[in-house]
Protein backbone atom coordinates (compact mmCIF):
# COMPACT_ATOMS: atom_id res chain seq x y z
CA UNK A 1 0.00 0.00 0.00
CA UNK A 2 1.47 3.36 -1.51
CA UNK A 3 -0.62 5.42 1.26
CA UNK A 4 1.07 6.69 4.61
CA UNK A 5 0.62 5.08 8.09
CA UNK A 6 -0.89 8.55 9.90
CA UNK A 7 1.68 7.89 12.62
CA UNK A 8 4.33 4.90 13.09
CA UNK A 9 4.95 3.43 16.36
CA UNK A 10 8.60 3.80 16.23
CA UNK A 11 10.52 6.39 14.44
CA UNK A 12 14.20 4.63 13.42
CA UNK A 13 16.68 6.57 12.06
CA UNK A 14 20.44 8.14 11.80
CA UNK A 15 21.33 11.40 14.01
CA UNK A 16 24.20 12.34 11.66
CA UNK A 17 26.73 14.12 13.27
CA UNK A 18 28.36 16.56 11.13
CA UNK A 19 30.99 17.74 13.84
CA UNK A 20 32.62 14.76 13.80
CA UNK A 21 32.39 12.96 10.46
CA UNK A 22 35.71 13.30 9.09
CA UNK A 23 35.23 12.01 5.54
CA UNK A 24 36.20 8.81 5.23
CA UNK A 25 33.66 7.22 3.08
CA UNK A 26 33.61 4.24 4.97
CA UNK A 27 30.19 4.26 5.78
CA UNK A 28 29.74 3.83 1.76
CA UNK A 29 31.76 1.19 1.72
CA UNK A 30 30.10 -1.27 4.23
CA UNK A 31 26.64 -0.01 3.57
CA UNK A 32 27.42 -1.17 -0.26
CA UNK A 33 29.03 -4.50 1.22
CA UNK A 34 26.21 -5.49 3.34
CA UNK A 35 23.58 -4.56 1.13
CA UNK A 36 25.29 -6.46 -1.95
CA UNK A 37 25.14 -9.55 0.00
CA UNK A 38 21.87 -9.49 1.66
CA UNK A 39 18.42 -7.38 1.62
CA UNK A 40 16.98 -7.63 -2.55
CA UNK A 41 19.01 -7.52 -5.72
CA UNK A 42 22.95 -7.05 -5.00
CA UNK A 43 24.20 -3.38 -5.62
CA UNK A 44 25.66 -3.93 -8.98
CA UNK A 45 28.65 -1.37 -10.70
CA UNK A 46 28.76 -1.35 -14.77
CA UNK A 47 32.61 -0.64 -15.96
CA UNK A 48 33.56 -0.95 -12.90
CA UNK A 49 37.46 -0.87 -13.97
CA UNK A 50 37.01 0.93 -16.51
CA UNK A 51 36.91 4.99 -17.15
CA UNK A 52 33.12 5.12 -17.12
CA UNK A 53 31.70 3.35 -13.69
CA UNK A 54 28.70 3.93 -12.56
CA UNK A 55 27.45 1.82 -10.02
CA UNK A 56 24.34 2.23 -7.44
CA UNK A 57 24.68 3.12 -3.71
CA UNK A 58 22.76 3.75 -0.40
CA UNK A 59 24.86 6.18 0.80
CA UNK A 60 27.44 8.93 -0.63
CA UNK A 61 28.91 11.54 1.36
CA UNK A 62 29.60 15.08 0.07
CA UNK A 63 31.79 18.01 0.81
CA UNK A 64 30.80 20.92 1.08
CA UNK A 65 32.57 24.23 2.13
CA UNK A 66 30.59 26.62 4.44
CA UNK A 67 31.85 30.11 4.62
CA UNK A 68 30.10 31.88 7.39
CA UNK A 69 28.46 35.59 5.61
CA UNK A 70 30.72 38.32 8.25
CA UNK A 71 29.88 41.79 9.52
CA UNK A 72 32.36 44.32 9.78
CA UNK A 73 32.09 44.36 13.17
CA UNK A 74 32.82 40.47 13.79
CA UNK A 75 36.09 41.01 11.47
CA UNK A 76 37.41 43.04 13.92
CA UNK A 77 37.94 41.02 17.10
CA UNK A 78 40.73 38.77 15.60
CA UNK A 79 40.90 35.27 16.86
CA UNK A 80 36.73 35.47 17.67
CA UNK A 81 36.14 35.67 14.01
CA UNK A 82 34.65 32.37 12.37
CA UNK A 83 36.38 30.71 9.41
CA UNK A 84 35.17 28.71 6.63
CA UNK A 85 35.05 25.31 7.07
CA UNK A 86 34.95 21.98 5.76
CA UNK A 87 32.02 19.70 6.09
CA UNK A 88 31.59 16.22 5.47
CA UNK A 89 27.98 15.41 4.19
CA UNK A 90 26.75 11.30 4.52
CA UNK A 91 23.53 11.42 3.06
CA UNK A 92 21.12 8.08 2.51
CA UNK A 93 16.91 7.90 3.10
CA UNK A 94 15.72 9.66 5.66
CA UNK A 95 12.71 7.65 6.41
CA UNK A 96 10.49 10.61 6.18
CA UNK A 97 7.10 10.73 8.11
CA UNK A 98 5.42 12.68 5.08
CA UNK A 99 7.46 10.13 2.25
CA UNK A 100 6.33 11.57 -1.43
CA UNK A 101 8.31 8.91 -2.44
CA UNK A 102 5.86 6.31 -1.10
CA UNK A 103 2.67 8.01 -2.00
CA UNK A 104 3.94 8.26 -6.09
CA UNK A 105 4.43 4.29 -6.39
CA UNK A 106 1.99 3.07 -9.00
CA UNK A 107 2.32 -0.71 -7.42
CA UNK A 108 2.84 -1.14 -4.18
CA UNK A 109 6.58 -1.86 -4.25
CA UNK A 110 7.22 1.25 -1.77
CA UNK A 111 5.62 1.55 1.47
CA UNK A 112 6.57 2.81 4.95
CA UNK A 113 5.96 0.32 8.08
CA UNK A 114 3.72 1.23 10.67
CA UNK A 115 6.03 -0.25 13.07
CA UNK A 116 9.25 1.23 13.19
CA UNK A 117 8.86 3.98 9.92
CA UNK A 118 11.01 2.54 7.86
CA UNK A 119 10.44 3.04 4.16
CA UNK A 120 11.24 0.11 1.82
CA UNK A 121 11.21 -1.26 -1.43
CA UNK A 122 9.31 -4.49 -2.67
CA UNK A 123 12.01 -5.12 -5.60
CA UNK A 124 9.40 -7.91 -6.47
CA UNK A 125 6.95 -5.53 -7.80
CA UNK A 126 8.58 -2.79 -8.65
CA UNK A 127 8.32 -1.68 -12.60
CA UNK A 128 11.41 0.08 -12.53
CA UNK A 129 9.46 3.68 -13.60
CA UNK A 130 11.75 6.07 -11.32
CA UNK A 131 8.99 8.31 -10.59
CA UNK A 132 9.96 7.33 -6.77
CA UNK A 133 13.28 8.65 -6.89
CA UNK A 134 12.26 11.82 -9.04
CA UNK A 135 9.42 12.38 -5.99
CA UNK A 136 12.53 12.22 -3.43
CA UNK A 137 14.44 15.56 -2.71
CA UNK A 138 17.44 14.05 -1.46
CA UNK A 139 18.72 11.70 -3.71
CA UNK A 140 18.29 8.67 -1.51
CA UNK A 141 17.33 6.18 -4.48
CA UNK A 142 18.82 5.22 -7.50
CA UNK A 143 18.10 2.53 -9.88
CA UNK A 144 20.10 -0.59 -10.06
CA UNK A 145 22.01 -0.08 -13.38
CA UNK A 146 22.27 -4.08 -13.69
CA UNK A 147 19.10 -4.90 -11.55
CA UNK A 148 16.87 -2.25 -13.33
CA UNK A 149 14.87 -2.18 -10.12
CA UNK A 150 14.89 0.88 -7.27
CA UNK A 151 17.70 0.68 -4.61
CA UNK A 152 17.08 2.54 -1.37
CA UNK A 153 18.79 2.55 2.26
CA UNK A 154 16.77 -0.59 4.49
CA UNK A 155 18.08 0.98 7.97
CA UNK A 156 19.52 -2.25 7.68
CA UNK A 157 16.31 -4.24 8.58
CA UNK A 158 18.00 -7.38 8.03
CA UNK A 159 20.52 -6.42 10.76
CA UNK A 160 18.54 -4.73 13.38
CA UNK A 161 16.44 -7.36 14.34
CA UNK A 162 18.54 -10.36 13.42
CA UNK A 163 19.09 -12.32 16.11
CA UNK A 164 21.97 -14.64 14.37
CA UNK A 165 23.96 -11.58 14.77
CA UNK A 166 25.72 -10.61 17.81
CA UNK A 167 23.92 -8.17 20.03
CA UNK A 168 26.47 -5.16 18.72
CA UNK A 169 26.16 -5.75 15.00
CA UNK A 170 22.27 -5.00 15.33
CA UNK A 171 22.32 -1.98 14.40
CA UNK A 172 22.84 -0.52 10.80
CA UNK A 173 26.15 -1.77 9.04
CA UNK A 174 26.83 2.45 8.17
CA UNK A 175 26.49 3.02 11.88
CA UNK A 176 28.79 0.10 13.48
CA UNK A 177 31.29 1.01 10.71
CA UNK A 178 31.80 4.33 11.62
CA UNK A 179 35.15 5.37 12.88
CA UNK A 180 34.53 8.79 14.39
CA UNK A 181 31.37 7.60 15.54
CA UNK A 182 29.42 10.00 13.65
CA UNK A 183 26.38 8.13 12.99
CA UNK A 184 23.98 7.14 15.70
CA UNK A 185 21.32 4.82 14.83
CA UNK A 186 18.14 4.68 17.14
CA UNK A 187 13.79 5.70 18.22
CA UNK A 188 12.90 9.80 17.25
CA UNK A 189 9.72 8.65 18.70
CA UNK A 190 11.74 7.49 22.25
CA UNK A 191 11.93 11.28 24.09
CA UNK A 192 14.78 9.46 26.03
CA UNK A 193 16.40 7.47 23.55
CA UNK A 194 19.95 8.24 22.42
CA UNK A 195 19.30 10.10 19.43
CA UNK A 196 16.32 12.42 20.66
CA UNK A 197 18.97 13.32 23.46
CA UNK A 198 21.21 14.21 21.15
CA UNK A 199 19.02 16.09 18.58
CA UNK A 200 17.66 18.00 22.17
CA UNK A 201 21.13 18.95 22.59
CA UNK A 202 23.11 20.10 19.47
CA UNK A 203 20.02 21.44 18.13
CA UNK A 204 19.39 18.74 15.35
CA UNK A 205 18.62 19.81 11.82
CA UNK A 206 16.06 19.14 9.13
CA UNK A 207 17.46 18.84 5.15
CA UNK A 208 15.06 21.09 2.90
CA UNK A 209 12.23 21.68 5.69
CA UNK A 210 10.33 23.49 3.03
CA UNK A 211 9.68 20.38 0.71
CA UNK A 212 7.31 19.18 3.84
CA UNK A 213 9.00 15.61 3.94
CA UNK A 214 9.56 15.93 7.56
CA UNK A 215 12.89 13.85 7.50
CA UNK A 216 13.41 11.09 10.90
CA UNK A 217 16.79 11.34 10.39
CA UNK A 218 18.55 14.31 11.77
CA UNK A 219 21.98 16.21 11.29
CA UNK A 220 23.94 17.93 14.24
CA UNK A 221 25.48 21.13 13.08
CA UNK A 222 29.40 21.61 12.59
CA UNK A 223 30.60 23.75 15.60
CA UNK A 224 31.84 26.92 14.32
CA UNK A 225 34.86 27.06 14.13
CA UNK A 226 37.38 30.78 14.92
CA UNK A 227 40.41 32.05 13.76
CA UNK A 228 42.02 30.98 16.60
CA UNK A 229 41.31 27.47 16.40
CA UNK A 230 42.69 28.05 12.67
CA UNK A 231 46.22 28.17 14.48
CA UNK A 232 45.75 24.28 15.30
CA UNK A 233 46.67 23.77 11.73
CA UNK A 234 44.28 23.34 8.36
CA UNK A 235 46.50 21.21 5.33
CA UNK A 236 45.69 22.77 2.08
CA UNK A 237 42.72 21.34 0.60
CA UNK A 238 42.53 20.72 -3.23
CA UNK A 239 38.40 20.42 -4.38
CA UNK A 240 38.39 18.65 -7.80
CA UNK A 241 34.52 18.27 -8.19
CA UNK A 242 32.79 18.28 -11.22
CA UNK A 243 34.56 17.35 -13.50
CA UNK A 244 32.49 14.72 -14.52
CA UNK A 245 29.57 16.81 -14.52
CA UNK A 246 30.90 19.34 -17.07
CA UNK A 247 31.73 16.10 -19.06
CA UNK A 248 28.04 14.75 -19.11
CA UNK A 249 27.19 18.34 -21.17
CA UNK A 250 29.36 18.58 -23.95
CA UNK A 251 30.04 15.77 -26.39
CA UNK A 252 26.88 12.99 -26.10
CA UNK A 253 26.70 10.28 -27.96
CA UNK A 254 23.81 9.20 -30.20
CA UNK A 255 20.50 11.19 -30.70
CA UNK A 256 21.13 13.64 -28.19
CA UNK A 257 24.65 14.74 -30.00
CA UNK A 258 23.31 14.36 -32.78
CA UNK A 259 20.46 16.60 -31.98
CA UNK A 260 22.69 18.96 -30.07
CA UNK A 261 25.11 19.24 -32.99
CA UNK A 262 22.16 20.25 -35.45
CA UNK A 263 20.70 22.82 -33.20
CA UNK A 264 24.10 24.13 -33.17
CA UNK A 265 24.04 24.84 -36.93
CA UNK A 266 20.82 26.55 -36.57
CA UNK A 267 23.10 29.31 -35.90
CA UNK B 1 15.61 16.69 -16.16
CA UNK B 2 16.88 13.50 -18.96
CA UNK B 3 14.01 14.15 -21.80
CA UNK B 4 13.36 10.22 -22.57
CA UNK B 5 12.28 9.92 -26.05
CA UNK B 6 9.61 7.43 -24.69
CA UNK B 7 8.27 9.73 -22.31
CA UNK B 8 7.69 12.60 -24.58
CA UNK B 9 6.08 10.20 -27.37
CA UNK B 10 3.68 9.12 -24.30
CA UNK B 11 2.90 12.21 -23.15
CA UNK B 12 2.46 14.46 -25.90
CA UNK B 13 1.18 11.29 -28.50
CA UNK B 14 -1.33 9.92 -26.18
CA UNK B 15 -2.39 14.04 -25.23
CA UNK B 16 -3.73 15.08 -28.84
CA UNK B 17 -5.47 10.86 -29.29
CA UNK B 18 -7.22 11.46 -26.07
CA UNK B 19 -8.14 15.05 -26.83
CA UNK B 20 -9.22 13.69 -30.57
CA UNK B 21 -11.11 11.21 -28.38
CA UNK B 22 -12.59 14.02 -26.38
CA UNK B 23 -14.22 15.93 -29.36
CA UNK B 24 -14.88 12.50 -31.05
CA UNK B 25 -17.56 11.24 -27.88
CA UNK B 26 -18.90 14.61 -27.70
CA UNK B 27 -20.06 14.17 -31.21
CA UNK B 28 -18.19 16.93 -32.56
CA UNK B 29 -18.30 16.33 -35.52
CA UNK B 30 -20.97 13.37 -35.45
CA UNK B 31 -18.99 11.31 -37.73
CA UNK B 32 -20.33 8.00 -39.70
CA UNK B 33 -19.23 4.92 -41.31
CA UNK B 34 -15.67 5.03 -43.20
CA UNK B 35 -14.80 8.81 -41.92
CA UNK B 36 -15.56 7.81 -38.54
CA UNK B 37 -13.69 4.59 -39.16
CA UNK B 38 -10.62 6.89 -39.77
CA UNK B 39 -11.40 9.20 -36.88
CA UNK B 40 -11.38 6.42 -34.32
CA UNK B 41 -8.61 4.98 -35.64
CA UNK B 42 -6.82 7.92 -35.30
CA UNK B 43 -7.32 8.67 -32.44
CA UNK B 44 -6.79 5.65 -30.51
CA UNK B 45 -4.20 4.66 -32.63
CA UNK B 46 -2.11 7.94 -31.18
CA UNK B 47 -3.30 7.28 -27.37
CA UNK B 48 -2.06 3.38 -27.77
CA UNK B 49 1.02 4.22 -29.28
CA UNK B 50 1.32 6.70 -26.88
CA UNK B 51 0.46 4.60 -23.77
CA UNK B 52 2.62 1.72 -25.31
CA UNK B 53 5.99 3.90 -25.58
CA UNK B 54 5.35 4.96 -21.69
CA UNK B 55 6.07 1.19 -20.48
CA UNK B 56 9.35 1.42 -22.59
CA UNK B 57 11.22 3.33 -20.51
CA UNK B 58 10.43 0.84 -17.23
CA UNK B 59 12.92 -1.52 -15.95
CA UNK B 60 10.56 -4.08 -15.62
CA UNK B 61 7.26 -3.51 -18.50
CA UNK B 62 6.20 -7.56 -17.68
CA UNK B 63 5.20 -6.36 -14.45
CA UNK B 64 3.25 -3.14 -15.75
CA UNK B 65 -0.21 -4.86 -14.70
CA UNK B 66 0.66 -4.18 -11.18
CA UNK B 67 0.50 -0.49 -11.65
CA UNK B 68 -3.57 -0.48 -11.64
CA UNK B 69 -3.13 -0.97 -8.15
CA UNK B 70 -2.11 2.19 -6.26
CA UNK B 71 -4.80 4.27 -7.32
CA UNK B 72 -6.00 5.47 -4.09
CA UNK B 73 -2.38 7.63 -3.57
CA UNK B 74 -0.61 7.30 -7.21
CA UNK B 75 -1.78 9.67 -10.29
CA UNK B 76 1.08 7.42 -12.14
CA UNK B 77 -2.16 4.15 -10.96
CA UNK B 78 -4.61 6.14 -11.55
CA UNK B 79 -3.59 7.64 -15.18
CA UNK B 80 -3.23 3.59 -16.32
CA UNK B 81 -6.42 2.68 -14.51
CA UNK B 82 -8.42 6.50 -15.55
CA UNK B 83 -6.84 5.47 -19.68
CA UNK B 84 -7.50 2.20 -19.81
CA UNK B 85 -11.24 2.80 -18.91
CA UNK B 86 -11.84 5.21 -21.41
CA UNK B 87 -10.62 3.55 -23.93
CA UNK B 88 -12.54 0.77 -23.22
CA UNK B 89 -16.00 2.95 -22.63
CA UNK B 90 -15.26 4.61 -26.14
CA UNK B 91 -15.34 1.37 -27.89
CA UNK B 92 -18.94 0.05 -27.95
CA UNK B 93 -19.55 4.22 -28.98
CA UNK B 94 -17.20 4.04 -31.73
CA UNK B 95 -17.92 0.53 -33.28
CA UNK B 96 -21.82 2.01 -33.14
CA UNK B 97 -20.69 5.06 -35.41
CA UNK B 98 -18.25 3.32 -37.23
CA UNK B 99 -20.11 -0.18 -37.90
CA UNK B 100 -23.84 0.21 -37.14
CA UNK B 101 -24.91 3.41 -38.33
CA UNK B 102 -27.40 3.30 -41.12
CA UNK B 103 -24.53 3.06 -44.39
CA UNK B 104 -22.17 2.47 -41.74
CA UNK B 105 -19.16 -0.23 -42.65
CA UNK B 106 -21.11 -2.96 -41.08
CA UNK B 107 -23.33 -2.87 -44.08
CA UNK B 108 -20.74 -5.26 -45.84
CA UNK B 109 -22.33 -8.32 -44.02
CA UNK B 110 -25.93 -6.04 -43.57
CA UNK B 111 -25.26 -5.08 -40.40
CA UNK B 112 -25.88 -1.26 -40.46
CA UNK B 113 -28.93 0.71 -39.46
CA UNK B 114 -29.44 -1.55 -36.35
CA UNK B 115 -32.34 0.44 -34.38
CA UNK B 116 -32.74 1.43 -30.73
CA UNK B 117 -28.81 1.91 -29.94
CA UNK B 118 -29.14 6.27 -29.67
CA UNK B 119 -28.20 5.75 -25.96
CA UNK B 120 -24.92 4.47 -26.84
CA UNK B 121 -23.90 8.22 -27.58
CA UNK B 122 -23.87 8.67 -23.47
CA UNK B 123 -21.31 5.81 -23.08
CA UNK B 124 -19.34 8.46 -26.07
CA UNK B 125 -19.66 11.69 -23.57
CA UNK B 126 -18.77 9.18 -20.40
CA UNK B 127 -15.63 8.11 -22.26
CA UNK B 128 -14.73 11.52 -23.52
CA UNK B 129 -14.85 12.69 -19.36
CA UNK B 130 -12.77 9.60 -18.94
CA UNK B 131 -10.51 11.10 -21.74
CA UNK B 132 -10.31 14.28 -20.13
CA UNK B 133 -9.70 12.95 -16.86
CA UNK B 134 -6.78 10.75 -18.47
CA UNK B 135 -5.32 13.60 -19.66
CA UNK B 136 -5.30 15.37 -15.67
CA UNK B 137 -3.75 12.01 -14.70
CA UNK B 138 -0.95 12.70 -16.97
CA UNK B 139 0.12 16.16 -15.97
CA UNK B 140 -0.54 15.68 -12.22
CA UNK B 141 2.84 12.94 -12.34
CA UNK B 142 4.52 15.80 -13.03
CA UNK B 143 2.70 18.85 -11.34
CA UNK B 144 2.94 17.15 -7.70
CA UNK B 145 6.60 16.87 -8.06
CA UNK B 146 7.35 19.72 -5.62
CA UNK B 147 11.17 18.38 -6.28
CA UNK B 148 10.91 19.97 -9.52
CA UNK B 149 9.50 23.34 -9.16
CA UNK B 150 9.05 24.10 -13.01
CA UNK B 151 6.39 21.50 -12.67
CA UNK B 152 4.83 21.91 -9.46
CA UNK B 153 1.95 24.63 -10.75
CA UNK B 154 -1.49 24.88 -11.44
CA UNK B 155 -0.68 26.04 -14.67
CA UNK B 156 0.99 22.50 -15.93
CA UNK B 157 -2.43 20.20 -16.16
CA UNK B 158 -3.95 23.92 -17.74
CA UNK B 159 -1.56 23.52 -20.50
CA UNK B 160 -1.61 19.77 -20.91
CA UNK B 161 -5.83 19.68 -20.78
CA UNK B 162 -5.89 22.74 -23.59
CA UNK B 163 -2.52 21.04 -25.41
CA UNK B 164 -4.57 17.57 -25.77
CA UNK B 165 -7.92 19.22 -26.77
CA UNK B 166 -6.70 22.13 -29.27
CA UNK B 167 -4.27 18.71 -30.93
CA UNK B 168 -7.73 16.81 -31.10
CA UNK B 169 -9.71 19.78 -32.36
CA UNK B 170 -7.31 20.51 -35.40
CA UNK B 171 -7.62 17.17 -36.95
CA UNK B 172 -11.35 17.70 -37.99
CA UNK B 173 -11.70 21.68 -37.37
CA UNK B 174 -12.35 21.88 -41.41
CA UNK B 175 -15.25 18.28 -41.46
CA UNK B 176 -16.99 19.67 -37.82
CA UNK B 177 -17.01 23.57 -39.02
CA UNK B 178 -15.08 24.70 -35.71
CA UNK B 179 -11.84 26.45 -37.58
CA UNK B 180 -12.98 29.09 -35.24
CA UNK B 181 -12.96 28.25 -32.40
CA UNK B 182 -10.08 25.91 -32.74
CA UNK B 183 -7.98 28.94 -34.18
CA UNK B 184 -8.90 30.45 -30.61
CA UNK B 185 -7.57 27.77 -28.67
CA UNK B 186 -4.86 27.66 -30.70
CA UNK B 187 -3.78 31.02 -29.85
CA UNK B 188 -5.02 30.72 -25.77
CA UNK B 189 -2.68 27.98 -26.00
CA UNK B 190 0.39 29.54 -27.75
CA UNK B 191 -0.42 32.24 -25.03
CA UNK B 192 -0.34 30.28 -22.03
CA UNK B 193 2.82 28.13 -22.88
CA UNK B 194 4.70 31.72 -22.94
CA UNK B 195 3.25 32.15 -19.96
CA UNK B 196 4.26 28.63 -18.78
CA UNK B 197 8.06 29.44 -19.52
CA UNK B 198 7.49 32.75 -18.08
CA UNK B 199 6.47 31.65 -14.88
CA UNK B 200 8.49 28.57 -14.67
CA UNK B 201 11.56 30.58 -15.22
CA UNK B 202 11.24 32.08 -11.50
CA UNK B 203 9.63 29.07 -10.22
CA UNK B 204 12.92 27.73 -8.88
CA UNK B 205 14.06 30.97 -6.85
CA UNK B 206 10.73 31.69 -5.71
CA UNK B 207 10.24 28.18 -3.70
CA UNK B 208 13.33 29.19 -1.60
CA UNK B 209 15.30 26.01 -2.25
CA UNK B 210 18.98 26.36 -2.33
CA UNK B 211 22.28 24.35 -1.02
CA UNK B 212 21.76 26.55 2.22
CA UNK B 213 18.08 24.90 3.05
CA UNK B 214 19.66 21.64 0.88
CA UNK B 215 22.34 21.11 3.41
CA UNK B 216 20.64 22.69 6.39
CA UNK B 217 24.03 24.17 7.04
CA UNK B 218 22.71 28.14 5.99
CA UNK B 219 22.79 29.23 9.64
CA UNK B 220 26.69 28.88 9.60
CA UNK B 221 26.89 30.69 6.17
CA UNK B 222 27.14 30.42 2.53
CA UNK B 223 27.60 26.45 1.19
CA UNK B 224 29.42 25.42 -1.77
CA UNK B 225 30.51 21.85 -3.00
CA UNK B 226 33.91 20.93 -2.27
CA UNK B 227 33.89 17.37 -3.62
CA UNK B 228 31.38 15.58 -5.06
CA UNK B 229 30.61 12.35 -3.75
CA UNK B 230 31.35 10.23 -6.66
CA UNK B 231 34.21 11.11 -9.78
CA UNK B 232 32.39 9.72 -12.28
CA UNK B 233 28.60 9.91 -13.15
CA UNK B 234 25.07 8.38 -11.05
CA UNK B 235 22.01 7.70 -12.08
CA UNK B 236 20.86 10.53 -10.21
CA UNK B 237 23.11 13.17 -12.42
CA UNK B 238 21.95 11.24 -15.86
CA UNK B 239 18.33 11.60 -14.80
CA UNK B 240 18.09 14.80 -12.80
CA UNK B 241 20.85 16.76 -13.83
CA UNK B 242 20.82 16.75 -17.82
CA UNK B 243 21.74 19.81 -19.60
CA UNK B 244 22.30 20.09 -23.58
CA UNK B 245 18.22 20.47 -23.99
CA UNK B 246 18.96 24.12 -21.68
CA UNK B 247 21.83 25.17 -24.07
CA UNK B 248 19.18 25.79 -27.14
CA UNK B 249 16.12 26.33 -25.06
CA UNK B 250 15.78 30.31 -26.52
CA UNK B 251 15.44 28.55 -30.56
CA UNK B 252 13.24 25.50 -29.21
CA UNK B 253 10.50 27.81 -27.55
CA UNK B 254 10.60 30.01 -30.60
CA UNK B 255 10.06 26.71 -32.80
CA UNK B 256 7.59 25.56 -30.33
CA UNK B 257 5.43 28.75 -30.26
CA UNK B 258 5.54 29.02 -33.72
CA UNK B 259 4.92 25.60 -34.78
CA UNK B 260 2.13 24.83 -32.13
CA UNK B 261 -0.51 27.26 -32.87
CA UNK B 262 0.34 30.01 -35.10
CA UNK B 263 0.90 28.15 -38.07
CA UNK B 264 -1.83 25.58 -37.72
CA UNK B 265 -4.13 28.17 -37.35
CA UNK B 266 -3.02 30.12 -40.32
CA UNK B 267 -3.09 26.48 -42.28
CA UNK B 268 -6.81 25.99 -41.22
CA UNK B 269 -7.67 29.68 -42.05
CA UNK B 270 -6.50 29.93 -45.57
CA UNK B 271 -7.02 25.90 -46.81
CA UNK B 272 -10.60 25.21 -46.17
CA UNK B 273 -10.47 21.58 -47.21
CA UNK B 274 -10.97 18.38 -44.90
CA UNK B 275 -6.90 17.36 -45.19
CA UNK B 276 -5.74 21.04 -43.66
CA UNK B 277 -6.53 19.31 -40.62
CA UNK B 278 -4.40 16.46 -41.32
CA UNK B 279 -1.57 18.84 -42.21
CA UNK B 280 -1.73 21.09 -39.15
CA UNK B 281 -1.86 18.46 -37.35
CA UNK B 282 1.81 16.89 -38.38
CA UNK B 283 3.11 20.79 -37.73
CA UNK B 284 1.07 20.77 -34.53
CA UNK B 285 3.51 17.69 -33.76
CA UNK B 286 6.70 19.37 -34.29
CA UNK B 287 5.65 22.51 -32.11
CA UNK B 288 4.36 20.08 -29.72
CA UNK B 289 7.91 17.66 -29.60
CA UNK B 290 9.90 20.57 -29.01
CA UNK B 291 7.67 21.98 -26.48
CA UNK B 292 7.57 18.86 -24.31
CA UNK B 293 11.51 18.01 -24.86
CA UNK B 294 11.74 21.77 -23.30
CA UNK B 295 9.21 20.39 -20.60
CA UNK B 296 11.51 17.64 -19.36
CA UNK B 297 15.17 19.32 -20.47
CA UNK B 298 14.53 22.66 -18.96
CA UNK B 299 12.92 21.31 -15.31
CA UNK B 300 15.70 21.84 -12.61
CA UNK B 301 15.73 18.73 -9.47
CA UNK B 302 16.09 20.11 -6.44
CA UNK B 303 18.73 17.21 -5.98
CA UNK B 304 20.81 19.31 -8.38
CA UNK B 305 21.48 21.20 -5.64
CA UNK B 306 23.37 18.60 -3.08
CA UNK B 307 26.50 18.64 -6.26
CA UNK B 308 26.46 22.08 -6.45
CA UNK B 309 23.86 22.42 -9.67
CA UNK B 310 20.68 22.93 -10.88
S1 LIG C 1 14.65 10.49 1.95
FE1 LIG C 1 13.74 10.28 -0.07
S2 LIG C 1 13.55 8.07 -0.34
FE2 LIG C 1 13.84 8.40 1.85
S3 LIG C 1 11.76 8.54 2.68
FE3 LIG C 1 12.43 10.65 2.28
S4 LIG C 1 11.64 11.04 0.22
FE4 LIG C 1 11.60 8.82 0.48
S1 LIG D 1 10.57 2.61 -9.47
FE1 LIG D 1 9.60 0.90 -8.38
S2 LIG D 1 9.43 1.59 -6.26
FE2 LIG D 1 9.81 3.42 -7.51
S3 LIG D 1 7.78 4.26 -8.01
FE3 LIG D 1 8.33 2.90 -9.71
S4 LIG D 1 7.46 0.90 -9.12
FE4 LIG D 1 7.48 2.15 -7.26
S1 LIG E 1 32.18 6.38 8.24
FE1 LIG E 1 31.67 8.00 9.71
S2 LIG E 1 33.36 9.46 9.55
FE2 LIG E 1 33.48 8.16 7.72
S3 LIG E 1 32.27 9.27 6.17
FE3 LIG E 1 30.85 7.85 7.16
S4 LIG E 1 29.92 9.04 8.81
FE4 LIG E 1 31.73 10.18 8.16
Amino acid sequence: MTTLPATTEKKLGLAIDLDTCVGCHACVISCKEWNTSNYGAPLSDTDAYGADPVGSFLNRVHTFEVTPDLGEAEKQVIGETPIAQVVHFPKSCLHCEDAPCVTVCPTGASYKRTEDGIVLVNEDDCIGCGLCAWACPYGAREMDPVEQVMKKCTLCVDRIYNENLPEEDREPACVRTCPAGARHFGDFADPDSNVSQLVAERGGISLMEEQGTRPVNQYLPPRQKTLADLAAKNSGFQGGCGTALAAEAKDAPGFFGWLDRALDKMG
Amino acid sequence: MHPAPSIIMFTALSGVGFGLLIWLGLGVPVLSSWTAFWAFGLAYGLSVVGLISSTLHLGHPERALKAFSQWRSSWLSREGVVSVAALLVMAPFAFWRVFLVPGGVGGLVGLDGLAGLEWLRWLGVLGAALSLLTVICTSMIYAQLKTVPRWNMGLVPVLFVLFSISGGALVTAPVAQTVMGTVVMLLVLTVLQWGYWRQGDRRFAAAGHSMETATGLGGIGSVRLLESPHSGTNYLLREMAFQIGRKHQRRLRLIAAVMVGLVPALLLVTVPLWWAGLVALGVHLVGLFASRWLFFAEAEHVVGLYYGKR
